[in-house]
């Protein structure tokens, strides 16, 4: 028997092409041509049927971006051919009519290709528990357990639809964290996201289920600029886990996505990520740009954010989770497995910015380099005047698989209070022969032994995850390496 | 008649183009027990080594034929599954990795290897747990990374209860009796002799006379320079104890 009552129908008109802002629609309604331009913006603004200070605030980041677009990031670690902007097609809709009402309006074909990605769309799916929203490229496909997180308050919906429902809500924090000036890659993702997440959890509730979502990137030559926001009034308590995936593509596809989490008074979000988008053929063909701009901010005193994060796919990463520690007592923690394999590049780390009094932040970064890999770990701590006591314990680890890979950590530290006291542990391991050896002579294949070892490397961090994500993160990992050994 | 276990004929093997075992020569028997004694640097742990498949080792030429087949086409989970067991000089740790998840999964292959289902977690527990025990090892360790922090001894331990669950053909053990203290090598002297029976083999190497008092040898084999120079019982053993090897190589 198949369940559909805890699914909810979408209230985004998507039909409702009245042209509110005055211009001209002179596009397929489902694919936006390619190329970036005020139009473009204003065709999404449109399909979205946004309000007014929305598209000005996207015409606004668009102009700025405009006028720095010479100024691409370059600190990084990473090499890769200039991605031409106007190449890109900033809108695409999968499906021609995205508001399922339930899952049985869900396109099957759809619902096949989640289920082969094994995302549990439906209830009954191993998961339950676990709430899904569904992006594919640009479009939310399905939300469920909508009616349980309706009875707590919370709100759970497309980013697109929390600004025709929760307009002040969306416009008092979109941009609070994370604001469209911020990097090459957030102004553009202000400019032309398209959807994402949005939670809502209401003072002292603690969110019933972990709220999930996927994302899949499908359409050739599609960027996918999702937006994801959320906030945790006084006192509640949120676990959110997302999930990527890609297909084998031959070309590079750009991801720019920005989160923005914020914790009130006596707050908590565990956001949890396993990443595994496309990360390119062994030869290095294809595969996900991935330049992510994900911040917390610890508004309120007391307040806590954690990120985890399991990283194996993409042929670039760029990302660095960061929490301002604004509040007195505030935690921020940061836990990351990060995986590269054949000619993945990885460049990320995490920011923790101390501002309030007796702020404490804990960063353990697992990095794993294989093939001809590379892996860099970049961190800052920033202690400010105002943050007496201050602490931070940060502890990177690097193992390498086979002698062309390479790993580097790269940590910033900047203390202004004297009271501030900061750990820090850097180490770098191989996988031995003699591990190897050892594991197998007890019967175990040489690559279940590789996966034993690098398993028992990533512990710490996998405990962090949810138990469901924990041992999808494990098998993620064991499918990432294989190969590697022998 | 005796069932031939383990041929080992004029094997050459070298570690890093360095020639160590010279034309050796070993057949062990099924329910014999072979001690290997000689000199530091001998050849012992290679031959161990080489027979156990660890690719850092080479294999020149020679023959080695376990339980009628050709070692060399056989991958070291292979000859694992298959019945060969090594215990190691010096066992590695594995940080992170659960000894209980480690024991697990080398039990299940070997069971899968021979056609066997299996053993749930419960009964998997219940085996454990016994030969823990009988080695002396707590269920504390149970929970903790294989051989991380574990005391030389405790290592050793570790190898005997491993020995234990998983009853192979034959089990070769590399100075196992090395550094332990006197109650120690009661309890791995006790977990060898347990184990040894009609069906599988032992093949000892130690520098010690003193475990022969338990593990009494059927043979006992001198290695020098990577080759076996003489062979005899246990008086051998006793003799070597006292007039040292020079009295080998200036007979
Ligand atoms: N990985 C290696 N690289 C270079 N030489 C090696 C290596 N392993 C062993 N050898 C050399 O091979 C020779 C034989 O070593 P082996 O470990 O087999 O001796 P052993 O008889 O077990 O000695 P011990 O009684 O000290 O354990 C030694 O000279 C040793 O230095
Ligand atoms: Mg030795």
């Amino acid at each position: 028997m198949k369940e559909n009552n805890n699914v909810i129908s979408r209230t985004t008109e998507l039909e409702n092409d009245n042209y509110k802002w005055g211009f001209d629609f002179k596009f397929n309604p489902d694919n936006a041509p390619i190329g970036l331009s005020e139009d473009i913006v204003k065709l999404i603004s449109n399909k979205k049927n946004e309000p007014k200070w929305l598209l000005d605030w996207r015409l606004k980041s668009l102009k700025h971006w405009f006028k720095n677009q010479d100024n691409e990031p370059k600190w990084a670690n990473i090499e890769f051919p200039k991605i031409d902007f106007q190449k890109i097609r900033y809108y695409s809709s999968p499906t021609s009519k995205p508001n399922p009402k339930s899952l049985d309006e869900v396109d099957p074909e759809m619902l096949a290709a989640f289920t082969k990605l094994g995302i549990p769309l439906e209830e009954q799916k191993k998961l339950s528990g676990v709430a899904v929203d569904a992006i594919m490229d640009s479009v939310s496909v399905a939300t469920t357990y909508q009616k349980q997180l309706e009875e707590a308050g919370v709100i759970f919906c497309p980013i697109s639809e929390a600004v025709q429902k929760y307009p002040e809500l969306v416009q008092k924090y979109l941009g609070s964290v994370v604001p469209y000036s911020d990097n090459f890659y957030a102004t553009l993702n202000s400019a032309v996201f398209t959807d994402g997440s949005f939670i809502y959890v209401p003072p002292g509730v603690r969110c019933p289920v972990e709220l999930m979502t996927y994302f899949r990137i499908n359409e050739l030559d599609t960027g996918q600029f999702e937006r994801t926001l959320i906030v945790a009034d006084k006192g509640s308590y949120v676990s959110y886990l997302e999930g990527c995936t890609a297909p084998f593509r031959k070309n590079n596809q750009l991801h720019a996505a920005v989160v923005e989490l914020v914790a009130l008074e006596d707050a908590e979000i565990k956001y949890s990520t396993l990443q595994n988008w496309f990360p390119g053929d062994t030869n290095g063909e294809g595969g996900i740009y991935n330049f992510v701009t994900k911040r917390g901010k610890c508004q309120g005193k007391n307040s806590k954010i954690s990120w985890t994060q399991v990283e194996t796919g993409s042929a670039i990463t760029w990302k660095y989770p960061s929490v301002i520690l604004q509040g007195d007592n505030s935690v921020g923690e940061f836990y990351s497995v990060a995986l590269v394999n054949n000619y993945q590049q990885a460049d990320t780390g995490t920011k923790m910015i101390h501002i309030g009094k007796n702020t404490k932040s804990t960063i353990i970064a697992k990095g794993i380099s294989a093939g001809k890999a590379t892996n860099t770990y970049r961190g800052q701590v920033k202690v400010l005047p105002s943050a007496k006591n201050a602490r931070n314990f940060t502890q990177c680890d690097s193992l390498l698989i086979g002698d062309k890979c390479g790993a580097h950590t790269i940590p910033y530290i900047e203390v202004k209070n004297p009271t501030a006291q900061l750990e820090h542990e850097a180490t770098t391991s191989k996988v031995s022969d003699d591990q190897l050896f050892y594991t197998q002579q007890r019967g175990i294949s040489l690559e279940d032994a590789n996966y034993m070892i690098i398993n028992g490397f990533c512990k710490g961090i996998f405990k962090e995850l949810p138990f469901e994500f924990a041992i999808e993160a494990s098998q993620l990992l064991r499918v990432s390496l294989e190969g590697t050994v022998g | 008649m005796s069932k031939t276990i383990l041929e080992i004929k004029n094997l050459h093997a070298s570690v890093e183009d360095t020639k160590i075992l010279k034309g050796l020569s070993l057949t062990i028997n099924i329910g014999e027990k072979h001690t290997i004694m000689g000199p530091n640097g001998s050849g012992k742990s290679t031959l161990a080594n080489v027979l156990a498949g660890n690719p850092s080792y080479t294999m020149n030429s020679g023959e080695i034929i376990f339980m009628g087949q050709n070692l060399n086409e056989m991958q070291p989970d292979i000859r694992a599954c298959a019945g060969l067991f090594l215990a190691f000089q010096y066992p590695v740790e594995l940080p992170g990795v659960r000894m209980w998840q480690f024991l697990k999964s080398s039990l299940d292959s070997k069971r899968e290897y021979n056609g066997e289902k299996p053993l749930s977690t419960r009964e998997f527990d219940n085996v454990l747990n016994e030969y823990a025990d009988k080695v002396g090892i707590s269920s504390d360790f149970i929970k903790r990374n294989v051989n991380e922090g574990f005391s030389g001894g405790e290592k050793k331990r570790n190898e005997i209860l491993q020995l234990s669950l998983l009853n192979p053909k034959l089990a070769i053990l590399d100075e196992t009796d090395s550094g332990l203290d006197i109650d120690a090598l009661k309890v791995v002297s006790k977990g060898i002799d347990s184990f040894s029976s009609d069906e599988n083999s032992v093949l000892l190497i130690t520098h010690y006379q003193r475990i022969l008092n338990y593990v009494i040898p059927d043979f006992v084999h001198v290695m020098m320079d990577g080759n076996i120079v003489t062979s005899g019982d246990k008086t051998l053993a006793l003799e070597l104890e006292e007039k040292g090897y020079d009295w080998l190589t200036t007979k």
